[in-house]
């Protein structure tokens, strides 16, 4: 393996990631955070939100934010890449295995979905404050849901990012992204889904559940109502992990190759 | 120094080809009846090439020849459907990033990083090679430099004209210094000036002991760059050598293409008894196309011997020896088709 190559790679992806900086700091941060002022301090204050409501909507945003920044920072650059400008190729004929180019993109899109979530706390918490309670009891636990939760979004864009045509980007965000948000127990915990008993089963295929309510479990351990339980979450979350890692790397392939 | 082997390479796509690496002929019939779930393109059809370590070798061909898909599967982006090819010592598809270490690659169409300025996509490109941060300063400075895009290097490649973009690409893939250079249809698309500075650049290059395959399917470039030819047509290589050995393989070498007053197949078969000519044969209306050992010297005799039969001689057009003359003479068709 050839880390000289990788790294550089990785220096080239944080580059371009830094001189974009702004623009992506409002395409991540400005929905979700519009979102927090609206149903946890507008909806709240004016009685139609209950006070607990903050504390279950922060980590809900932060998985938005996370899985958001890691599908967009790999998926798009990679069908623009792959089929537009096929920039990827000057990429592709580095002396490295064509798999790690995808690595290499997995591991910058985790780094910035990492980036996206540990910024959107504090963000969140100054609009949402007073009466939300965020604590970490466990930073090991919080850690490791917080970096499965980075890969996840990150193996997500490569698995999408291979897959999807140029054309149907707008379809990818519409009837992709967006019913995992909305499915994905992101503003609201899966507990509130007791009375929609079949709904609440059919949620569990969609990884995002797992995202926001392991978020939720380390933030917000003291809960009004019970989440799921964690060694779940940890477990389903490297199962999606490991399952769209695979079906990127080689989707990946098949671009790369003809 | 590096050379290149090819054995009987064959490529058959199944889905649509790559850009530019079109394949030729339609994709074959579709019978319903039978269970034919996907139309096969046939790109390359056992192609054998030796290419010695410091010659520039030219692939000629007109559009859909396999020029692209050779350079894709030499260039480890195509795998081959059967055959073998090597890069010096090492298995293009065995031993992929020992062969992409010693080869630079310029594609058809720009592929560069849009997101860079022009020195940062040097700059990265040599650290993508391993090049230490000096190496890759000085190295970028002087291809800048011989480029002529000094003044540009600060600039995103957003906004380059296609033939900076060109001139770019090229001194990418000359930046880790490698032993074999891939240029795709360099000149495609580019004003004379920039072209005289690329093929200054490439012999440059080339004399520094570094093999150098190029496709093209303009015979002006292939005949100023290339040490030896091979062209291709249908995937197959019909014909190989020194760009002269070539131009002297066409029978008689010279068309001289003649215009007459009126029709006279007498006088048609006066003109094949003149000295050196090989064939005459009539074109439309009342012209007459001769394939001949030379040219100008022909004229003095064929307009006595209109004038002799009472026709007037309306119009000479003389083509000397050239590609187009031999792709035409082995395939019936033009390099342009």
């Amino acid at each position: 393996m050839n880390w000289k190559t990788f790294f550089a790679m990785l220096a080239r992806d944080v580059h371009v990631a830094r001189r974009n900086f702004v623009v992506l700091l409002l395409q991540t941060f400005l929905q979700p955070l519009m979102f927090v002022f609206i149903f946890g301090r507008v909806m709240v204050r004016s009685g139609y939100m209950p006070e607990a409501y903050k504390s279950l909507l922060l980590p809900g945003i932060m998985a938005i934010s996370m899985v958001f920044t890691g599908v967009w920072a790999v998926a798009m650059p990679l069908i623009a890449e792959f089929q537009f400008t096929r920039e990827i190729e000057d990429r592709l004929l580095a002396p490295m295995e064509i798999s790690w180019v995808a690595v290499e993109k997995v591991l910058a899109g985790t780094l910035q979905a990492l980036i996206a979530g540990l910024v959107v706390i504090p963000a969140a918490w100054i609009i949402l404050r007073p009466g939300v309670v965020v604590t970490v009891h466990s930073p090991l636990t919080f850690a490791c849901v917080t970096l499965l939760v980075a890969l996840f979004s990150a193996c997500g864009g490569l698995a999408l990012g291979c897959s999807v045509n140029q054309q149907h980007i707008g379809l990818m965000f519409s009837m992709v992204l967006t019913p995992m948000i909305f499915f994905g127990c992101t503003y609201y915990p899966w507990s509130a889904l007791d009375s929609f008993p079949i709904l609440q089963k059919v949620v569990l295929v969609n990884p995002l559940v797992y995202a926001s309510e392991g978020l939720r479990g380390t933030l917000v351990p003291h809960p009004p109502i019970p989440y799921l339980p964690l060694p779940a979450v940890l477990v389903a979350l490297t199962a999606f992990d490991a399952l769209l890692l695979a079906v990127g790397l080689r989707q990946f392939w098949g671009k790369a190759v003809s | 120094m590096v050379g290149i082997r090819t054995r009987d390479l064959r490529k058959i796509y199944t889905s649509s080809p790559p850009f530019g690496a079109g394949g030729f002929g339609p994709p074959a019939a579709r019978d319903k009846r039978k269970k034919q779930p996907k139309p096969e393109i046939v790109a390359l059809d056992g192609l054998t090439l030796d290419i010695a370590p410091g010659e520039v070798f030219g692939l000629l061909g007109p559009n859909g020849a396999g020029k692209s898909t050779t350079v894709g599967i030499l260039t480890t982006r195509v795998r081959p459907t059967g055959g073998s090819a090597w890069i010096g010592e090492h298995d293009v598809w065995k031993e992929q990033v020992q062969v992409k270490r010693l080869i630079g690659v310029v594609a058809q169409r720009p592929n560069l990083d849009f997101s860079l300025t022009a020195r940062e996509i040097l700059l990265f490109h040599g650290a993508y090679f391993g090049l230490d941060s000096q190496a890759r300063a000085v190295r970028a400075e002087s291809l800048l430099d011989r480029f002529k895009l000094r003044d540009r290097g600060e600039q995103m490649v957003r906004g380059f004209s296609g033939g900076m973009m060109q001139r770019l690409s090229i001194a990418r893939a000359m930046m880790h210094d490698p032993q074999v250079l891939f240029l795709d249809e360099p000149s495609a698309g580019l004003d004379p000036q920039t072209k005289l500075l690329l093929w200054e650049i490439i012999r440059e290059y080339n004399q520094t002991g570094k093999t150098i395959l190029l496709t093209t399917h303009n015979m002006e470039e292939a005949d100023a760059l290339a040490n030896r030819l091979a062209i291709i047509d249908h995937g197959r290589n019909i014909a190989l050598g020194t760009p002269a050995e070539l131009k002297a393989s066409v029978p008689g070498g010279y068309l001289l293409r003649l215009r007459f007053g009126q029709h006279s197949p007498d006088l048609l078969q006066q003109l094949q008894s003149l000295p050196g000519v090989r064939e005459v044969r009539a074109n439309d209306q009342n012209g007459a196309d001769l394939y001949s050992d030379h040219g100008g010297s022909l004229i003095a005799g064929i307009a006595s011997l209109a004038s002799a039969a009472g026709v007037e001689l309306r119009d000479v057009h003389i083509s000397e020896p050239s590609l187009e003359n031999l792709f035409l003479h082995h395939t019936g068709r033009s390099l342009r088709e």
